[in-house]
């Protein structure tokens, strides 16, 4: 359970970023946020594992604080939030092993991971993390010799590594094409609804997530507009959330996507997955 | 579906040297190396000793430098060291502009390539303060010497950089220039110089900064500037004044580093 | 519609700005000229003259070069490459805890740590290899020992800035998802900055290497061993075939590291 209370975060060049957000995520649930760039999706979610410090709020993890906490104790509960990233920032020229390792930084001290001696169910783990987002044998490949889809997965393994408590997604599917997007966030979705992690999805892309968010937030200039299931999510909301738009267009590239959607179902069923 | 067995260890596998016996082989010849050459060193213990109180001296000549005992030498030296830094870089520009079109692979004839190329060639295989000691057994001690020295290397640093430049520039803007009919200077005028004439300007700072650092140098085999005075400063073991010599040098490194920098961005 | 009247002449620039580009040009040979002549004050023409009269003589007496000199140059050729390389070793354990302090993204203190560092990086990229290694034969002696603090002390500033460049261009993205899993900041160092700057350090290091080959091989001109002892003693006593002799090897030495050096760095990237 994540709790955000009066959340506020104000740069040096004086933007307000975020402006009171309160927000509270239960077990299990996957929350979906969207809204136009610069509303803020990206610095609400670095400030609950504070990549970005945020200036003023509360945060709590399962009852724990994350905020006004020293450097060691934000480092045990970094270890328990998972973050999976846009570009996927894999270190591309360590091994897709050592990527998925590099979750476990957090657990073992310099000198092990230094010589990568990692403990034997730490590597267990990561053996059978990349046998479920379905790259067991590029275990020893290196990271940049991957395509984008195959990438986005070894995120997805390392930030499961962790053994999180909660999921941060930051534009999981916006370097990927159409199709590989799909198949991202359907596994992203089955591995939330498998081991019940809660998770907060930054997404631009309105149509998918009103597909596969069982919760949508909308966030303008740093402020909550918008907080329901995705049916609500109607012209007039998104009106509110984007300013005045074209939507119906939308819609139709939505119809284009679920043929997308479609096309990858049936390729899926054709391999037998 | 049973819980699969997976492996309980992972060995990072070999990026670069992917065969056992090379990584051992490279590893022990290296080190086998290391002890050759560590004890080929053998190092003069009771000289470095007494050496201690006279590098304790130079340490706080470098704190407390004195600019005032020996100011006319240097202020000599630094006059002969500017000024031949400046004629240099200019006669080397001058001279390489053409050695550096000659030499580009796509603009000139094959022959005029290979004579350009083997000049290059020859000013960079040639170390300056070789070059120098030769130019003071030819021309006599002082700043002419190190004048031609300089210019002779930048000669081979320019035109080496202005040639690649050249071979990388877009050909499709050239062939679109030759394609009005052009001749070849036109071809040069309108499709070449505009695209490397930034570049060059950057790199004719960097090599005027080279060129002073290295004007500090060739003084030490006769070839006039700063560096005649450092030497004299240091036989004479006048180690403040070599520290201020070394700290202005230092300043004027670091203000002409600041300078081009600026003056690039300016320029662009 | 009427035929419009189109200007009949198109300048470049306004005339404004090319008198301002002609003053600048003006203005920087005018100053070469004066430099040139401050700096020929005391120079004596006739001796300027006579060079190419000098450059036959001694042309001629460095031909043809001492072969049988070869076997005594052996080992000065191989102190030279010692020198060369125990001192790009010493330089790059001085220069990366230097580059690290120096690099935006990694140094621990921005306002003290950074601009000492930043400094240290100017002072030995300022001095040539050879004034140092002037001062260290003054200090503790000549020898071999000198050479390799003098080659040590000049690769710290170049290998110091490349590098850190090399680190302030690292994938930022990378370097916050290692971040985000907890890790120590030795840890982030260790797999987020170190992978990805790797390459790099080993094509400075290797350059590096080559440019100190080079540098080695004069410094006994200064007493700190090698080849250039060898310069010196035949300079000294006008023995030009083996000067000649001294320069091919040198030669060959060279172009064998810039080959070598080449070849690694185009196996690494």
């Amino acid at each position: 359970m994540l709790e955000i209370r009066d959340l506020t975060k104000t740069y040096k060049t004086g933007d307000k970023a975020l402006n009171n957000v309160s927000l509270s995520v239960p077990k299990g649930q996957v929350v979906g946020l969207i809204g136009p760039s610069g509303a803020g999706k990206s610095t609400l979610i670095r400030c609950i594992n504070r990549l970005v410090e945020p200036t003023s709020g509360a945060i709590t993890l399962s009852g724990r604080p994350l905020t006004g906490i020293g450097a060691g104790e934000l480092r045990a509960m970094r270890r328990k939030i998972g973050m999976i990233f846009q570009e996927f920032a894999l270190v591309e020229r360590l091994t897709v092993m050592e990527n998925v390792l590099s979750g476990r930084l957090g657990y073992v001290g310099f000198w092990r991971s230094y010589l990568r001696r990692f403990p034997a169910e730490d590597i267990q783990r990561a053996y059978r993390l990349l046998d479920r987002v379905g790259l067991m044998d590029q275990a020893d490949k290196r990271a940049d010799a991957l395509s984008g889809g195959q990438r986005q997965r070894v995120g997805i393994a390392r930030a499961l590594a962790q053994e999180p408590e909660l999921m941060l997604v930051d534009e999981p599917t916006a370097s990927l094409d159409p199709k590989t997007s799909r198949q991202i966030m359907r596994l992203l979705i089955e591995i939330c609804g498998e081991r019940g992690l809660p998770a907060i999805v930054n997404i631009h892309d309105v149509p998918l997530a009103q597909q596969f968010m069982q919760r949508i937030v909308g966030l303008r200039a740093g402020r909550i507009v918008f907080d329901g299931t995705p049916a609500e999510l109607t012209e007039a909301v998104l009106t509110k959330i984007y300013g005045a738009e074209d939507w119906a267009a939308m819609r139709k590239g939505t119809e284009e996507d679920k043929a997308a959607d479609a096309d990858t179902l049936r390729e899926m069923l054709r391999l037998g997955a | 579906m049973s819980e699969r067995d997976y492996p309980l260890t992972w060995k990072r596998p070999p990026q670069i040297l992917t065969h056992r016996g090379w990584r051992w082989g490279l590893q022990i010849g290296f080190a086998i190396w290391l002890v050759l050459a560590l004890s080929t060193l053998d190092p003069n213990w009771t000289r470095i000793a007494d050496g201690w109180e006279r590098g304790m001296r130079f340490v706080y000549g470098f704190i407390q430098p004195n600019f005032s005992s020996r100011w006319r030498d240097i202020s000599n030296g630094l006059v002969e060291s500017l000024t031949m830094t400046l004629t240099s870089t200019v006669a080397g520009i001058v001279i390489s502009v053409p050695i550096g079109i000659g030499a580009a692979r796509n603009v000139g004839p094959a022959w005029i390539y290979y004579i350009c190329r083997s000049i290059i060639a020859m000013s960079r295989a040639l170390q300056e303060i070789i070059v120098a000691i030769f130019f003071v057994a030819m021309f006599g001690f002082g700043p002419f010497a190190g004048f031609l020295t300089l210019t002779f290397a930048t000669i081979g640093f320019l035109s080496k950089l202005l040639a690649e430049d050249i071979e990388d520039i877009d050909e499709a803007q050239a062939e679109a220039i030759r394609a009005t009919g052009a001749s070849w200077w036109q071809v040069i005028g309108y499709a070449i110089q505009p695209q490397v004439m930034p570049r060059l300007i950057g790199l004719s700072l960097y090599r005027l900064d080279i060129n002073f650092r290295e004007s500090a140098v060739i003084g030490i085999v006769g070839a006039g500037g700063i560096g005649a005075t450092l030497n004299t400063a240091i036989d004479r073991y006048e180690y403040d004044s070599a520290g201020a010599i070394l700290l202005i040098i230092i300043l004027l490194v670091m203000i002409a580093e600041y300078g081009s920098s600026y003056l690039r961005r300016f320029l662009q | 519609m009427s035929e419009r009247s189109f200007p009949a002449e198109w300048r470049r620039r306004t005339p404004r700005q090319s008198l301002a580009i002609w003053t600048l040009w003006f203005g920087l040979v005018a100053l070469t000229v004066w430099c040139w002549q401050v700096m020929n004050e005391n120079t004596i023409w006739a001796f300027v003259a006579d060079a190419p009269r000098q450059a036959a003589d001694i042309g001629s007496r460095m031909m043809p070069p001492r072969w049988s000199y070869l076997p005594e140059l052996l080992w000065p050729l191989w102190d030279t490459i010692n020198i060369a390389t125990l001192g790009t070793i010493l330089g790059v354990i001085l220069a990366v805890p230097v580059a690290f302090l120096a690099a935006r993204n990694t140094t621990p203190s921005l306002l003290f740590l950074r601009p000492a560092a930043l400094f240290l990086i100017v002072a030995s990229r300022s001095i040539n290899s050879l004034i140092w290694a002037l001062l260290l034969v003054a200090i503790m002696g000549p020898g071999l020992l000198a050479g390799v603090i003098a080659i040590g002390l000049r690769s710290i500033g170049f290998i110091g800035k490349l590098l850190y460049e090399a680190i302030e261009e690292v994938d930022a993205a990378a370097v916050e998802a290692v971040t985000a899993t907890g890790a120590s900041r030795a840890q982030i160092l260790e797999y987020g900055i170190v992978p990805q700057v790797l390459p790099a350090f080993w094509g400075i290091t290797v350059f590096r290497w080559d440019i100190n080959i080079r540098e080695s091989a004069i410094l006994g001109l200064v007493g700190a061993g090698g080849l250039g002892l060898k310069l010196q003693g035949s300079l000294n006593v006008l023995a030009w075939p083996q000067v000649t002799m001294i320069m091919l090897v040198i030669l060959a030495t060279v172009v064998l590291s810039e080959w070598v050096s080449a070849n690694v760095r185009s196996a690494i990237i």
